[in-house]
């Protein structure tokens, strides 16, 4: 069936809204970093996943292999990762920041020192 | 051309300069008057000349323009305002200096912005020019009401920058783009721009959005701005909401309908019928509003709502007697009502009383100033031989020729209300019977450059009586085909 | 030889000017080197817009396209950089705002952060200024996710710099992060289905091929990601979160770059995937984009200003004002005709000069005063007249009084919006002005009708290095509302371009 073919676009998208919701529902600010990491590596798996050609190899010419699957996706998920490393690197830092400015990184702790 | 516009503006920069001396200052601020009344005295030989051509002053957008060209009614507003700027800068003088009030040089320098901007206003080629230059006598005359800076100032302040803003950006603003879309022209023609250019409905609310959208001509219920601009110095409200800024919104009126409706259109389609009941209205309802009032200025501000739809009620009417006594009444009024304006700030220097109630026996005591006072208020009235008998008829006359007799009884009631929030005033002060008031001082005349200027003007209206068919003769190229 | 790299460089300079950057020491070095990159940048996009367009050419002709494939590594397989009339405009708007401002940064900055990370901020400065322009000039969706995601991690960084003067700006910073960061991964999905459709990633390539496309599900899901990961970028209602927080607590200037450039190259991005990649037949006829982006631009002015009326602090006000503004452009965009576009391109560049220009001078009363509440502006049109006198010339920029350059995008708007009969949108516009003048009024009356504060008495000028650049682009916005012949026929040019294109 055609639903369950399509298994990888399921698995992208659980995976999306398991980051997003991460995101959304952890009070710890380095949960919902860890969120966004999973957010992102749910995009990631969907590019490497549109890659695959049916029946291909790997791409490296090696013969007698005739059809090779698109490195294309492989190359632009490197940087993309690339991308979300530096994020969390960035991110990670201004943690630590707020955890020296406040002295934790509860959300609503913060938001309570804020109120005052 | 270039003159008219640069006299005020390079006045108002010597004035800024001049701060740290007060005499010199002050003599700038009439030289520049002069100077001004002159220039523009000079423009009447070009008018008559044909065909003129618009001086064009930049491209704004493609398409736009800042224009400015001459034609009768303009002249005549631009003539009145700095003839009367002329006599307005000797009463501030006067006035300020009695009062000692503070931030004079700010004062002055607003003032000679304003009439730039009404310069700009009266020689106006299209909206656009009319729009930009209506929109800087706004900013100009914010820190001329907020003057005192009190809390009332400044409400009186938001007030009237939200009244007129309001107005001009949410009405005015959207009437005119949409004007440029039907036509793809801005430009004041005769015989008008949108004929047999959109349908009737889409023409009725252009129109509303029109009479609207003018927030300085205060019609009803846009006119709330002008009592609560009173809260300023007394030449203020006299050159400016008798003369300068309330002429210019009816000005503004007056030229949408001749220019970028054109009388024809409106007669033939009666696209304004609407809009004479609603002046009518204005007329009624402000003139009820003046009786109630006892501060003195804010009666005569309720006054001037009523007597401004009276211009709007000429143009309205659409045809030639109608729009030739709206614009009469523009000349009479300011004469009129500038002379009031001037008593009640020499009352005020003098006496240092507001309210009517408290004015008993200042006829006596000043007795030059409420003479005058009659004399305003009967031109106001419209009785002979005063000028602005000769409005009021022509008006009449312009009713009945639009079968309106509603509108004749109309103006005819408000000549009786006027009668009843107008000579009150002057009877109390002569022949008031009843202990004086003089809190303890005496009272004598204001100082002579208040009182010299109201004299003027009252001298005016008189003059004006007798000078009507000339001034009717000016005006008449406005009807002609 | 430079000539023909121009394209490159514009993005390169800046790039390699920030990465040398942390090796110099303290003093004024690193503003030097930053002032002279983008200065650099600035001038060259001067000559690509006279390259490119057509209106400064005698006799006007149509705009020219320049293509500049990286590397030599022809199109469609390498990534091009595309420079038409469109992004020539847009260009030069993000260009000349980093010139000025960078200009204007060196007390600023100073004032703001200790010495010795002042090179690190001139280098993640540098850093978001190439991100930006490379964003503008690309001609390829994937590199556009990179340069975005470049530039965004310097603002990041750049916001949470405000933390010396305000710790609140960590929170806006971590804020801003998580939703840009979600914003772009939406993007980054909807690239991913466009490449799943067609296997291209050049931008000219996608628009030939997506032609037959437009009833593929997968093209139209991709729009829809694309679009709601553009929103967050641009901060258009409701997406616009993060804005108040991250505009509000950074530093002046960081604030004066994101208003005023970052969220229009998120709009340009957009106008480009709207009209040049999928088409105005398949974005407005066949998708209701507009009426949906009519309901959102409406809600954001509304919104956008009514809630910018009730701040208390002015950077804050001016950040939900740039929401307002924001809906103004994305107004234009809906509206998809020739005034509509004109006026939404036309206030990209007005806005810019305004917004920025205002948050200039809030950098300078920061600066005298160390904070920017309202209150404690009381008094200061005496103390400093040209800073408040610039300030209140802008705000009647924002407000679009004629003779500024607001009205100017104004006058466009609400022409097309009566071109294509939408009246109450007209009227929306309108509306809009009618609260700005609320707003910027409630400041200007503070400034100059409340007696001088006690932490103002002794207050003076600012220096001529803060007040002259801010003044720079104040007076430009003045400039342009006299005569806007120049801006306002490159607006136009890049409109008819845009739609003449599907």
């Amino acid at each position: 069936m055609p639903f369950f073919e399509l298994y990888n676009y399921w698995i992208f998208i659980l995976l999306m809204m398991i980051g997003l919701y991460t995101i959304i529902a952890s009070p710890n600010l380095v949960k919902k970093i860890i969120g966004l990491s999973v957010f992102q590596t749910a995009i990631f798996l969907f590019f490497i996943s549109l890659s695959k050609v049916a029946e291909g190899t790997v791409p490296v010419t090696v013969p007698p292999a005739e059809v090779y699957s698109n490195p294309l996706p492989h190359a632009l998920v490197l940087t993309a990762i690339v991308v979300s490393v530096s994020t969390m690197a960035v991110a990670l830092a201004i943690l630590m920041n707020i955890k020296q400015a406040y002295g934790t990184v509860e959300e609503d702790e913060v938001d309570q020192a804020e109120a005052h | 051309m270039a003159f008219v516009l640069v006299i005020p503006i390079i006045g108002a920069l010597c004035i800024a300069l001049l701060r740290r001396r007060p005499d010199y200052r002050d003599a700038a601020s009439v030289i520049t008057a002069v100077c001004l009344f002159g220039a523009v005295l000079s423009l009447i030989a070009q008018l008559g000349v044909k065909p003129f051509q618009a001086w064009v002053l930049f491209e704004l957008l493609p398409g736009l323009r800042l224009a400015f060209s001459l034609e009768p009614l303009g002249m005549l507003f631009a003539l009145l305002a700095s003839g009367l700027w002329v006599v307005t800068s000797i009463y501030a003088i006067g006035y300020m200096r009695a009062h000692h009030e503070e931030h004079q040089t700010r004062f002055y320098v607003c003032f000679a912005l304003t009439i730039a901007a009404a310069m700009g206003i009266a020689f106006a080629d299209n909206l656009l020019t009319l729009f930009i230059f209506y929109e800087v006598m706004t900013l100009a005359t914010y820190p001329l009401v907020t003057h005192h800076g009190t809390e009332r100032a400044v409400m009186a302040g938001r007030l009237y920058l939200g009244y007129l803003f309001a107005t001009s950006i949410g009405l005015l603003l959207f009437a005119i783009i949409w004007t440029w879309t039907l036509t793809s022209s801005l430009d004041f023609r005769s015989g008008g721009i949108l004929a047999g250019k959109a349908e009737n409905p889409t023409l009725l609310i252009l129109l509303a959005l029109y009479a609207f959208g003018i927030g300085k001509a205060a019609l009803m219920p846009f006119h709330r701005w002008l009592p609560a601009a009173m809260v300023a110095p007394a030449p203020v409200s006299a050159l400016l909401h008798a003369v300068a800024v309330v002429k210019a919104g009816v000005f503004c009126v007056m030229k949408v309908v001749l220019y970028v409706f054109g009388i024809d259109l409106l007669h033939d389609t009666g696209l304004s019928v609407w809009l004479m009941y609603v002046a009518a209205a204005t007329i009624v309802i402000a003139s009820l509003i003046a009786l109630a009032q006892d501060d003195l200025k804010a009666r005569l501000a309720y006054s001037t709502v009523s007597q401004l739809s009276y211009i709007i009620l000429g143009a309205a009417l659409a045809n030639a007697a109608g729009v030739l006594g709206g614009s009469m009444h523009i000349l009479m009024h300011a004469f009129g009502k500038i002379t009031l304006f001037f008593c009640a700030g020499a009352i005020a220097v003098a006496s240092h009383k507001t309210k009517v109630s408290e004015m008993a026996h200042i006829g006596r005591q000043m007795p030059i100033t409420m003479s005058a006072f009659l004399i305003g208020s009967l031109s106001i009235i419209g009785l002979p031989p005063l000028g602005g008998s000769w409005s009021k008829w022509y008006l009449i006359l312009g009713a009945v020729d639009a079968a309106q007799m509603p509108l004749v009884a109309v103006l005819l009631v408000s000549s009786l209300l006027s009668i009843a929030y107008l000579l009150p005033v002057v009877g109390r002060a002569f022949f008031a019977s009843g202990p004086e008031q003089s809190h303890g001082h005496e009272i004598h005349e204001a100082p002579l450059p208040c009182v010299l200027p109201l004299c003027v003007t009252s001298a005016g209206c008189l003059f004006l009586f007798f000078f009507a068919g000339e001034v009717y003769e000016f005006l008449a190229p406005l009807v002609q085909r | 030889m430079i000539r023909n790299h121009l394209p490159a460089l514009i993005v390169i300079v800046p790039l390699l000017v920030a990465l040398v950057m942390p090796v110099l020491g303290r003093g004024d070095k690193p503003w030097l080197l930053a002032t002279l990159a983008s200065w650099a940048s600035f001038a060259m996009t001067i000559v690509l817009q006279v390259q490119v367009s057509g209106l400064l050419r005698n006799p006007a002709a149509t705009p020219a396209i320049i293509s500049y494939p990286i590397g030599n590594w022809q199109v469609p397989w390498g990534i091009e950089f595309r420079v038409d009339a469109l992004n020539a405009f847009i260009l030069l708007v993000v260009a000349m705002i980093s010139a000025v401002v960078t200009f204007y940064a060196r007390l600023s900055v100073a004032h703001a952060i200790p010495p010795e990370r002042v090179r690190f901020f001139y280098s993640a400065w540098l850093l978001f200024i190439s991100g930006l322009l490379g964003v503008t000039m690309s001609g390829d969706v994937f590199n556009v996710y990179v340069l975005i995601e470049i530039s965004a991690l310097a603002s990041y960084t750049l916001v949470a710099m405000g933390r010396y003067q305000n710790r609140k700006a960590l929170q806006g910073s971590i804020n801003y992060l998580v939703l840009g960061t979600i914003g772009a991964g939406f993007f980054l999905i909807g690239v991913g289905y466009l490449y799943s459709v067609t296997g291209t990633l050049n931008m000219a390539d996608l628009s030939t091929r997506l032609e037959p496309l437009h009833d593929n599900r997968a093209v139209i899901t991709a729009f829809a990601f694309l679009l709601v990961g553009l929103s967050v970028k641009m901060a258009l209602f409701p997406l616009h979160g993060w804005l108040p927080d991250a505009h509000g607590y950074a530093p002046p200037i960081v604030s004066a770059l994101l208003s005023g450039v970052a969220i229009k190259v998120g709009a340009y991005i957009m106008f480009r995937l709207a009209f040049t990649v999928l088409g105005v037949e398949f974005t407005f006829a066949k998708l209701p984009t507009g009426p949906v982006i009519w309901l959102f631009a409406t809600l954001a002015i509304l919104v956008g200003s009514y809630t910018a009326i009730q701040q208390t602090s002015l950077k804050r006000l001016l950040a939900y004002s740039s929401v307002a503004q924001i809906g103004y452009i994305a107004l234009g965009f809906s509206l998809a005709n020739e005034n509509g576009l004109t006026g939404a391109l036309v206030h990209i560049f007005n806005h810019a000069l305004m917004k920025s220009g205002l948050f200039l001078v809030a950098g300078i009363i920061a600066y005298r005063l160390g904070e920017s509440e309202i209150g404690a502006l009381a008094g200061l049109g005496r103390k400093m007249p040209f800073t408040m006198a610039a300030l209140t010339a802008g705000g009647l920029g924002l407000i679009g009084v004629p003779l500024t350059s607001g009205f100017v995008s104004k006058w466009y708007l609400v022409s097309g919006a009566i071109d294509r009969g939408l009246f109450p949108l007209a009227f929306v516009v309108l509306v809009g002005s009618m609260l700005a003048v609320i707003y910027v009024w409630k400041v200007v009356e503070i400034v100059y009708f409340r007696p001088a504060s006690d932490s103002a008495a002794k207050v003076t000028e600012a220096p001529w290095s803060l007040v002259f650049p801010a003044w720079i682009l104040v007076g430009a916005s003045l400039y342009f509302g006299i005569d806007a012949s120049l801006s306002s026929g490159l607006a136009q040019e890049a409109a008819r371009f845009l739609l003449s294109q599907s």
